[in-house]
């Protein structure tokens, strides 16, 4: 047994360039992914939460659909399975497609819970002072949605940010991959591991500490009681 | 009509293989779930102790899992074992070892929040009536903890059926892996097969999740 | 007696099978105070919803003024605004502060200017004591402050019209006082109000009018005095008597 955890800091120096243009990738389509994923779930929530017909229905399905499967298939059927259907994308795309489809829902629920936590008498309220639906929603309903939303919401973020980690296997040169290709053409494992960790926590700490400082501030503001 | 891989799939054994494969990975989340249920249980327990030293070791490791995604805990069991202790261990059994890591954390930090969620009160009413500390925990305690548990835990099932996809990546022989290799041998005579068959495991999913998710949706409701 | 301002003509309201209100009948004119009193599931918090068209009602018709009020029309939002609620449980927006939640209504919906705004609520919670707590939260206020707020925000809108839906039932009972004070003021100001509450030496202080209401009728209408000292209907009796006890111990001695 060698116990070899003595890292090559050259080795480390010459490969922090390619991790880093990987994390841009990373990052880039990570935070694309999150940004559809959030479109898709304000639209979800709301024609759940004003019960729109057959949009209702439509959105529901897709949300079951999404929740109960894993992104790794979602991205094997969109990447793989569509183009022979004649539906190409490139594999960025697909990254993105993939990461809004599942967090789409995910979003939704998150926004969804929010709605539902004000009460609604808080909407019979802001009626009786004569405001019309677009007025309460915008001043009475939707604030009070976004705060209890924000945990699930920054929950959300860290685990769509996590979940590109597969997006190595529609051979995109993320973090993952550029790890994967140093153990396996160079036998760099300890560097190449570690600098994986690192900077999968440099892309990830500060998401999460933002995410528990804004979560603090609005329990502290707490003016749900 | 061109062939969207629903042929192939019913030619020869290979839609048996496929649920084999499928057995492969469920089999890994079902052996990581029996593992981590208890030591979660354990772990959660002990979180809620307080002592210093305890707490700050669990929570570095709790932090640590949680924010790490992972595919990159598979990654450094599989591959750094082996280079680290010279173990060599099977895609396998590094998977359960991640799962069961990952698994512990996240039940722990459930069964924190169920037990930090009961209210003072419960305990102060139980005093003022008179039941030991065992009675409390074993009367009162105990089973409202557990009520708010289940559906969390039956949801952390689904969690790692869906995540156990990722063995592949390690060269775990699961349905995505016997898939790919479906796909490959048909290469010629079925060449659009990928379509059906991603479009199978898609749906072989949903169906293995989709029960668990609305069975624990049903209980939270009943319980709440 | 000032003019006629809010006409209830023969209104039926159902909970699927379940009549709520039957058949009821009210004008109230200017400057009067009302008094809904009743037995719990009489139908008195519903009649004060229907008239701000907070449920929609299955028959008759409810005006203000000439104006027909019926969920789902075009003009409900302006009616609203000259029809004042006070809820049991306040509904101060709690993502706003005191002086915020009075502010929204008369900005967003009259389109009022902020100053000239800021200006009577200022004056209004001066009014009601509640000046220095204009930066306030509504969670740092106790029920009864809220409660004098959320009367201010109706206030601030210029309403015709006051509901008041049993108001005090949420408070303590040494914050019941002076919210009930607030409303005597109004009362005293020639306000037009509706008010449905559970205490009656307040309803007997501020009635121009008393309702009973029972299984969703009217079954009696009468000044304050009339009603509380010669109720005619058994129903009306029986309902006030609960309000009165017995002394425990002495009837246990005759008893004996």
């Amino acid at each position: 047994m060698s116990l070899d955890f003595g890292l090559n800091w050259d080795v480390i120096a010459q490969y922090i360039p390619l991790y880093q243009k990987a994390a841009i990738l990373t990052v880039k389509l990570g935070v694309l992914g999150v940004l559809f994923a959030v479109l898709i779930g304000l639209v979800c929530a709301l024609v759940q939460y004003y019960k729109i017909p057959v949009l209702k229905q439509i959105t529901a399905v897709y949300i079951e659909l999404s929740r109960n499967t894993p992104l790794l298939v979602q991205l094997f059927f969109i990447y793989y399975g569509l183009p022979k259907i004649g539906l190409k994308i490139s594999a960025s795309v697909c990254g993105v497609v993939g990461l809004a489809f599942l967090g789409g829902s995910y979003m939704a629920e998150a926004f969804r819970s929010g709605l539902e936590a004000v009460e609604p008498i808080q909407t019979e309220s802001a009626y009786s002072l004569g405001m019309n639906r677009a007025q309460t929603f915008r001043y009475v309903i939707l604030p009070q949605a976004m705060s209890v939303s924000v945990p699930a919401f920054v929950a959300n973020v860290i685990f769509l940010l996590k979940e590109t980690s597969v997006f190595s296997a529609v051979s995109l040169m993320d973090l993952m991959f550029t790890a994967k290709d140093l153990i396996g053409l160079y036998y760099k494992t300890t560097e190449a591991l570690f600098l994986l960790v690192v900077f999968y926590l440099i892309i990830l700490l500060p998401v999460s500490i933002l995410g528990s400082i804004v979560e603090r501030r609005i329990r502290r503001a707490g003016f749900g009681d | 009509m061109p062939d969207l891989g629903i042929e192939v799939l019913f030619k020869g054994k290979n839609m048996l293989r496929l649920l084999g494969g499928l057995w492969t990975a469920l089999r890994i989340s079902l052996i990581a779930v029996v593992i981590s249920i208890p030591l979660g249980i354990l772990l959660g327990v002990l979180m809620t102790k307080k002592n210093r030293m305890l707490h700050a070791i669990l929570r570095v490791y709790l932090e640590f899992i949680r924010i790490m995604p992972q595919m990159v805990l598979l990654f450094l069991v599989y591959f750094g074992t082996t280079r680290s202790f010279g173990w060599d261990l099977s895609g396998e059994v590094a998977s359960i070892i991640v799962f069961v890591l990952w698994g512990t954390a996240e039940m722990s930090d459930l069964v924190r929040g169920a037990l930090i969620s009961i209210p003072k009160h419960q305990y102060e009413s139980c005093e003022a009536l008179g039941l030991s500390r065992t009675q409390t925990y074993l009367y009162v305690i105990i089973p409202q903890t557990i009520r708010r548990l289940i559906p969390l835990s039956i949801n952390l099932i689904t969690r790692m059926i869906k995540t156990t996809t990722l063995v592949l990546m390690i060269g775990v022989v699961e349905v995505l892996k016997v898939a790919q290799q479906i796909i490959e041998a048909n290469r010629m005579n079925s060449p659009n097969a990928a379509f059906g068959i991603y479009l199978t495991i898609f749906l072989l999913y949903f169906l293995a999740c989709w029960p668990i998710s609305l069975l624990a949706r049903h209980l939270e409701k009943k319980w709440r | 007696m000032g003019e006629p301002v809010l006409h209830i003509e023969h209104i039926t309201k159902k909970y699927e099978d379940h009549t709520v209100l039957n058949d009821v009948n009210l004008t109230v004119h200017q400057g009067e105070v009302i008094v809904i009193i009743g037995p719990s599931g009489c139908g008195k918090s519903t009649l004060l919803r229907c008239i701000n068209a907070l449920e929609p009602i299955q028959g008759g018709e409810i005006r203000l003024e000439d104006k027909k009020i019926e969920a789902g029309s075009k003009e409900l939002a302006a009616i609203r605004q000259k029809i004042g609620m006070v809820f049991q449980s306040y509904e101060l927006f709690p993502h706003l502060t005191v002086l915020d939640n009075i502010l929204l209504a008369p900005m967003k919906v009259q389109k009022r200017s902020r100053e000239e705004v800021k200006k009577e609520a200022l004056t209004l919670l001066d009014r009601v004591g509640l000046k220095d707590r204009a930066d306030s939260y509504p969670r740092q206020l106790s029920g009864g402050q809220k409660q004098r707020v959320a009367i201010v925000r109706a206030l601030c809108m210029h309403p015709e019209i006051l509901l008041f839906d049993e108001v005090t039932a949420a408070l303590d009972p040494e914050m019941v006082r002076e919210v009930l004070d607030v409303m005597l003021d109004l009362a005293s100001q020639g306000r037009t109000m509706l008010i449905v509450t559970h205490e009656m030496s307040f309803a007997k202080a501020v009635a121009d009018r008393v309702i009973f209401l029972d299984g969703g009728k009217i079954a009696e209408e009468a000044t304050p005095k009339e009603f509380f000292e010669h109720p005619k209907t058994e129903r009306a009796k029986q309902f006030l008597n609960m309000f009165t006890f017995e002394d425990a111990k002495t009837q246990n001695t005759e008893n004996e």
